[in-house]
């Protein structure tokens, strides 16, 4: 039995999207709830959030971006930059505990602490660019995470597998030039879905050409088309980058019963996926996987599919 | 929608009496597949494309650069005696459709653009009628395509903006497109959001049919008698 963290933090909670809104504070409480029915607590290592070190956030975001996020919510705005980013006051201060507490599980996993870890954190991150919010995204937790392994405890290459049913253009715009991280993604074509990038053709520019893979799946597909695209693009991509540390955007959106995407993975889809980024993980990065929540929206399978999750990470 | 606004106006052209290798080697340093070629008044009396610097060379020179003597043969050789005289041309006030139209019935990739006095004002060429519609369409933005079927009759259209609107979503683009099936259309709102669900929901609940994204642009154009 491996050491797995669990970060969860009712303050995640208070990112209020207000009615209607699928990325609700609900989607926590269903994962919290599966993996307790599930019997898994007791094994797991509960982590709470603690606050990010402005410092971390602006190795990724623009300065400006990030005061122009605290004035926009501090003065009671309701939506950033798109009208898909409902917020409410604490938003700010939130996106800063779900970087913060997954930056702290990061330290803990690389100090030995832990083996891995699950970060149930609100707000997601994958689509947050640079300087903008975007697809009820504010701060990009992945991308702040690599920096962090790489700048805090000298972690040359940091493999990212984004298995959200969503392309993750702001992680992939944020590491496109840069060949010590990996973006990699399987998602629900772009011309069928948000946002609208992750082609075939985007595979990083400059010294990042090569170091940016997307792996696109067409409506109505499921567990069959994810196993032989993550067989044919994802296992040589890694075999030969070679990730020290495993960063995965989880989202549990692709769901046969998730309506926020027409892609049919089922239940036993998933585990085979997170099954597969375990084996890497144990080839390459010392079992070193950090699973970052990013969307997965059907209040009634988030409990079974996080707890598998978590079940396939503390089996290692 | 004019050209003028579309087009290339710092255009790239080339002497009459450059050699077919100037030619060859401003296409490839520009990237480019067209070169007009205008007088000292700047009268368009030709254009030039890479389809016609490959007719008159041999396989070996294209791909190789080719052996000396190869290179020799073809030196004499210049841009009048290959170029297209009196190419098909538009005006600058043309608008993008009919330059759409035009490509499609001439099967060329570029026009130049020349005014009433038949000086050249730039080029248009197929690359450029696509950023104006990557523009129209809208996908330079977030957003998810949704196709819904409908009747064709006068105000389906209201409805569905209505309805999409009543949710606070914003639109970057609606196509319209013919379907298969007799007196009925097929509409794409582009919406700039990543919450469709709801919305779909909605237009479901509405009594309309959202088309399978299997099933979208399929070319269901009726088949030519």
């Amino acid at each position: 039995m491996k050491k797995t963290g669990y970060l969860h933090d009712n303050r995640y909670l208070l990112h209020d999207t207000g009615p209607y809104h699928p990325e609700m504070a609900d989607r926590l409480i269903a994962v919290y709830n599966g993996i307790k029915e599930a019997g898994l607590l007791d094994q797991l290592t509960l982590i709470p959030a603690v606050r990010a070190d402005p410092k971390w956030i602006e190795t990724v975001h623009d300065p400006k971006y990030i005061r122009r996020f605290e004035e926009i919510c501090l003065s009671g705005n309701r939506t950033f930059d798109y009208p898909d980013n409902q917020m409410c006051v604490d938003t700010y201060e939130t996106a800063y505990l779900a970087a913060g507490g997954i930056l702290d599980t990061a330290r803990r996993v690389m100090e030995g602490e832990l083996d891995n870890a699950f970060c149930a954190v609100r707000p997601p991150g994958h689509h947050a660019e640079r300087d903008q919010a975007m697809g009820f995204c504010y701060f990009n937790n992945v991308a702040i995470a690599a920096r962090y392994l790489q700048m805090a405890h000298g972690i040359q290459r940091v493999g990212i597998i984004d298995a959200d049913v969503h392309h993750g253009n702001g992680t992939q715009h944020i590491f496109e030039q840069d060949p010590t991280v990996f973006y990699y993604s399987i998602h629900q074509h772009p011309s069928f879905a948000f946002p609208g990038t992750g082609r075939e053709f985007e595979e990083g520019t400059g010294d990042g050409q090569g170091f940016t893979k997307n792996s696109l799946v067409l409506p109505g597909q499921g567990d069959d088309i994810y196993e032989q695209l993550i067989v044919n693009d994802l296992l040589p991509a890694f075999e030969r980058f070679k990730p020290e540390v495993i960063l995965v955007s989880t989202g549990f959106d692709g769901h046969r019963d998730d309506d926020m995407s027409d892609i049919s993975l089922s239940t036993e889809g998933y585990s085979w996926i997170m099954e597969t980024i375990m084996k890497l993980g144990n080839q390459y990065a010392a079992g070193r996987v950090i699973s970052v929540l990013e969307g997965g929206y059907c209040l009634d399978r988030l409990g079974e599919l996080a707890a598998n999750h978590v079940r396939i990470l503390l089996n290692g | 929608m004019f050209v003028s606004r579309s087009m290339v106006s710092q255009v790239i052209t080339i002497d009459k009496d450059a050699s077919v290798f100037e030619a060859q080697e401003k296409m490839a340093a520009n990237g480019i597949r067209h070169l007009p070629i205008v007088d000292a008044d700047n009268r368009l009396i030709g254009i030039v494309t890479d389809r016609d610097i490959r007719s008159v060379m041999p396989y070996s020179l294209i791909k190789e650069k080719g052996a000396a003597q190869e290179r020799e043969k073809l030196a004499h050789l210049k841009v009048e005696d290959i170029m297209t005289r009196n190419p098909k041309t538009i005006s600058p006030m043309y608008t993008i459709q009919d330059a759409l139209l035009m490509i499609q019935k001439e099967k060329v990739g570029a026009f130049p653009v020349v005014d009433d006095e038949g000086k050249l004002q730039g080029i248009l060429s197929v690359r450029d009628l696509l950023r104006a519609f990557i523009n129209v369409l809208g996908i330079g933005q977030p957003g998810t395509l949704v196709g819904i079927e409908v009747e064709e009759k006068i105000g389906q259209m209201k409805k569905i903006v209505d309805a999409i609107t009543e949710e606070n979503i914003s639109f970057g683009s609606i196509l319209v497109a013919r379907t298969w099936d007799e007196g009925k259309r097929a509409v794409f709102p582009y919406l700039l959001t990543n919450n469709v669900s709801k919305v779909k929901k909605k237009l479901s609940t509405m009594g309309y049919k959202l088309i399978n994204p299997m099933d979208w642009y399929l070319d269901r154009l009726p088949k030519k008698p």
